[in-house]
C-alpha cells in the first residue's frame, strides 16, 4: 500500500505467462493465463480459459480497489433486462508463491476499439454510436449510477450486429456521490466546468470530449482558457462541426439526462439525412449550407413553425367549412 | 451500519527535496500519527532532475510510513492528479484501518478485511467507501518553499484548487488549511486558516517569498500544533465537538 507506484507494469500481477494456472482460495475454480489484454491503476486483465469457456479475469494487488469493483459489477446484475457492461462470474483470491492477490472473473467480451471501429466502417457511423452511448448512459443513470471515468480506453464495440458495450466499470459510482477514478482529458473538473459529483451531466461532458477525441486523436493539454479552448477545437474541427451546438450543450452541463442529448442527437441525424441526395451536386450544395448553417436547435425551431402552421392551416379550413354549414342551415331556415 | 461521523485528520507534505534543517522529519511524522493526524507525502520531480536528487527524495517515503499515510514520488505535470488520489487513498486506507481493528476485536487474531471470504469483504467495503464519502475531512497543506520549488509553485496552485474539487464533490464536510515553509519568522508560517474552500490560497500562493533552507521537521511540528489549536479552540466554541471526535477516539486513532 505504501508507495503505490502509478506504473503498475512492474507487478507481479502484469506479468502473467502463458498457460500459468490460477486457483481461487475459496472457490477452487482453475482459469489458465492465454494473453493479457490490458492493464490500468488497478491491476491487470487477462484473456483466460476457464471450464465454462473463454473468460476475461482481472488481477490487482490491492484488495479494496478489487472489492470495489466487483459491488459495481454486481449491482449491474441486479439491474434486470440491461446489458451494460461485463457480468460477473467469480471473485476469489490467488495464493501465489509471491504473496496473495485478489481477482474477480468476467465474460469475455470480444471486439473493437471504438475510434478503429469507426475508421474502418466510416463517418455515418459516429452518430449512430454515440446514441447508443447515449442509450445505455440513460439506462445506467436511472439504475443510479454514473459511469464516472468514460473514455474510449474503457469502451468496445462488438457485433455484427454493432453494439457499444463498456468493458472497465472501476469508475462508475452513486449518483449524488463523488467520483473517484477519472481521466483528465475525459474530466469537466480538469478543464473547469464544473464539480466531479456523479451526476448525468458529468458522464455527458464526458460523452462529448469523447467526439472531440475522436476529431483529435493525440488529445490535448488545457491551457489558459480551458471552455474557450474546447469551443475553439470544436469549430475548427470539420468533423465536430455538424454537432458543434450538441457538444457544446454537452460541455456546459446544459443537459440535465442523457435523453435531451439523445434527443438533439436524433434530430440531427434525420435532418442530416434529407439532403442526402444533393449530394451528388456538391456545387449547389455549398453555397446554401455556407448561408445557412442550421443548428440543431434551429432545426426543431423550424419543424415546430411548420407544425404550427399546418395546424393553422387545418383551423382556417375547419372554420371556413362550419361557417359554409352555418350558412346553409340559415338559408334553409329562412326558406 | 456505522452512522457515527468522525472527522478525518491529515497532513499533506508537497516537498522536492531532502529537509536540511532542524528536527528529524520522520520522528516529527510519528508524532503527527500519534495524534490521529495522517502524514501523506508527495514528492515532486523535474523532468530534468539528476540522479542524486531523486535519491533525496528516499526521505519522502520514510516521513510517510512513519506518518502512516501515503507517499508518492510524481513529476510535476502529474501533479494535479497525484495530489487528489493520494488525500482519497489516505482517507480509505485510515477507514480501513480502523475497520481492521474492528475486526481483529469481533474476530481475534491478526485478522483483516483480506482474511474474510469476497462477500463479506465486499459488504466490509461498502461500508468503508460510505464513510470515506461522508465523513468530515481536514486536511493541512504543508507546502515546501525553498528555492528550487520557485518552477513549480505554478502547477502547486492548480493541484490545490483540483483537490478542492474533488474534496468538495463529496458529501461530507472539508477544512483546508494551507502552510508554507521556511516562513519568514518561524519554521512555518500559515498562508491561510481554516476554510472550507481553497480558491483563495492560489493568488497567496504566488506572491510567497521563497527561502533558501528545508525544515520540513520543524514544519510538521507547527502543523501539528496548528490542528491542536484548531481542537481546543472548537472545544471552547461548539457544542458538536463531540460526536465529532466520537468515532475515531474508542479505536486510539
Amino acid at each position: 500500500m505504501m508507495n503505490q507506484g502509478m506504473d503498475i507494469s512492474k507487478n507481479p500481477v502484469c506479468n502473467l505467462v502463458r498457460g500459468e494456472r490460477i486457483r481461487g482460495k475459496w472457490h477452487h475454480n482453475e482459469y489458465a493465463i492465454r494473453r493479457l489484454l490490458g492493464y490500468g491503476a488497478t491491476g491487470a486483465v487477462y484473456l483466460a480459459d476457464s471450464a465454462r469457456g473463454s473468460v476475461a479475469l482481472k488481477i490487482g494487488h490491492d484488495s479494496m480497489s478489487i472489492t470495489s469493483e466487483v459491488n459495481v459489477l454486481k449491482h449491474f446484475s441486479r439491474v434486470q433486462g440491461i446489458v451494460l457492461g461485463p457480468s460477473l462470474i467469480d471473485v476469489d483470491d490467488w495464493n501465489s508463491t509471491s504473496g496473495r492477490y485478489p481477482f474477480y472473473v468476467m465474460d469475455y467480451l470480444k471486439g473493437e476499439n471504438v475510434f478503429e471501429f469507426l475508421d474502418r466502417n466510416g463517418p455515418e457511423w459516429f452518430g449512430i454510436i454515440i446514441l447508443q452511448l447515449l442509450n445505455s448512459l440513460q439506462k445506467l443513470h436511472e439504475a443510479g449510477w454514473a459511469f464516472g471515468d468514460l473514455k474510449p480506453d474503457n469502451l468496445l464495440v462488438t457485433g455484427p450486429p454493432y453494439k457499444i458495450r463498456w468493458i472497465d466499470v472501476g469508475g462508475t459510482t452513486q449518483l449524488g456521490r463523488s467520483i473517484k477514478e477519472y481521466t483528465e482529458f475525459f474530466d469537466r473538473g480538469y478543464w473547469g466546468l464544473g464539480s466531479r459529483v456523479a451526476e448525468p451531466s458529468y458522464d455527458l461532458f464526458s460523452a462529448a470530449m469523447i467526439m472531440i477525441n475522436s476529431a483529435y486523436p493525440a488529445r490535448f493539454q488545457k491551457k489558459a482558457e480551458p471552455s474557450r479552448q474546447l469551443f475553439e477545437a470544436v469549430r475548427k474541427s470539420g468533423k465536430l462541426q455538424p454537432y458543434e451546438s450538441i457538444i457544446k450543450k454537452a460541455l456546459q452541463g446544459k443537459y440535465k439526462s442523457a435523453e435531451e442529448m439523445k434527443h438533439d442527437l436524433l434530430l440531427l441525424l434525420h435532418h442530416d439525412r434529407q439532403p442526402a441526395p444533393s449530394q451528388k451536386s456538391p456545387p449547389v450544395k455549398k453555397p446554401a449550407a455556407s448561408t445557412a448553417k442550421p443548428s440543431p436547435q434551429q432545426t426543431t425551431r423550424q419543424v415546430r413553425r411548420q407544425k404550427k402552421k399546418s395546424w393553422a392551416f387545418e383551423t382556417v379550413l375547419l372554420f371556413t367549412f362550419f361557417s359554409i354549414l352555418y350558412l346553409f342551415y340559415m338559408i334553409g331556415q329562412t326558406m | 451500519m456505522m452512522r457515527k461521523k468522525g472527522t478525518l485528520r491529515q497532513i499533506l507534505l508537497i516537498t522536492d527535496g531532502c529537509s536540511n534543517q532542524g528536527s528529524d522529519p520522520v520522528a516529527m511524522a510519528a508524532l503527527a500519527s500519534e495524534q490521529g493526524i495522517t502524514v501523506n507525502v508527495i514528492g515532486v520531480l523535474n523532468e530534468n532532475m539528476p540522479e542524486y536528487h531523486r535519491q533525496g527524495l528516499k526521505e519522502v517515503e520514510e516521513i510517510a510510513s512513519a506518518g502512516g499515510g501515503i507517499s508518492q514520488i510524481v513529476y510535476t505535470k502529474q501533479l494535479s492528479q497525484t495530489v487528489q488520489m493520494v488525500t482519497r487513498k489516505a482517507m480509505t486506507q485510515t477507514i480501513q484501518g480502523v475497520v481492521n481493528g474492528e475486526l481483529q476485536q469481533i474476530l481475534g487474531g491478526k485478522s483483516t478485511l483480506d482474511d474474510l471470504p469476497p462477500d463479506k469483504r465486499g459488504e466490509v467495503m461498502e461500508v468503508v467507501d460510505e464513510l470515506g464519502e461522508t465523513m468530515d475531512l481536514e486536511v493541512l497543506l504543508l507546502i515546501d518553499a525553498s528555492g528550487s520549488m520557485e518552477d513549480k509553485m505554478a502547477t502547486v496552485q492548480e493541484s490545490l484548487l483540483d483537490l478542492s474539487i474533488s474534496l468538495n464533490s463529496r458529501i461530507g464536510d472539508n477544512q483546508f488549511a494551507v502552510c508554507v515553509f521556511p516562513g519568514k519568522k518561524y519554521d512555518a508560517e500559515l498562508l491561510m486558516d481554516w476554510s472550507s474552500r481553497l480558491e483563495s490560497v492560489t493568488k497567496m500562493l504566488s506572491q510567497v517569498e521563497l527561502g533558501g533552507i528545508t525544515p520540513t521537521g520543524p514544519a510538521i511540528k507547527e502543523a501539528i500544533s496548528i490542528f491542536q489549536s484548531r481542537r481546543s479552540k472548537r472545544g471552547l466554541l461548539s457544542r458538536d465537538d463531540e460526536p465529532r471526535d466520537g468515532y475515531f477516539k474508542e479505536s486510539g486513532m
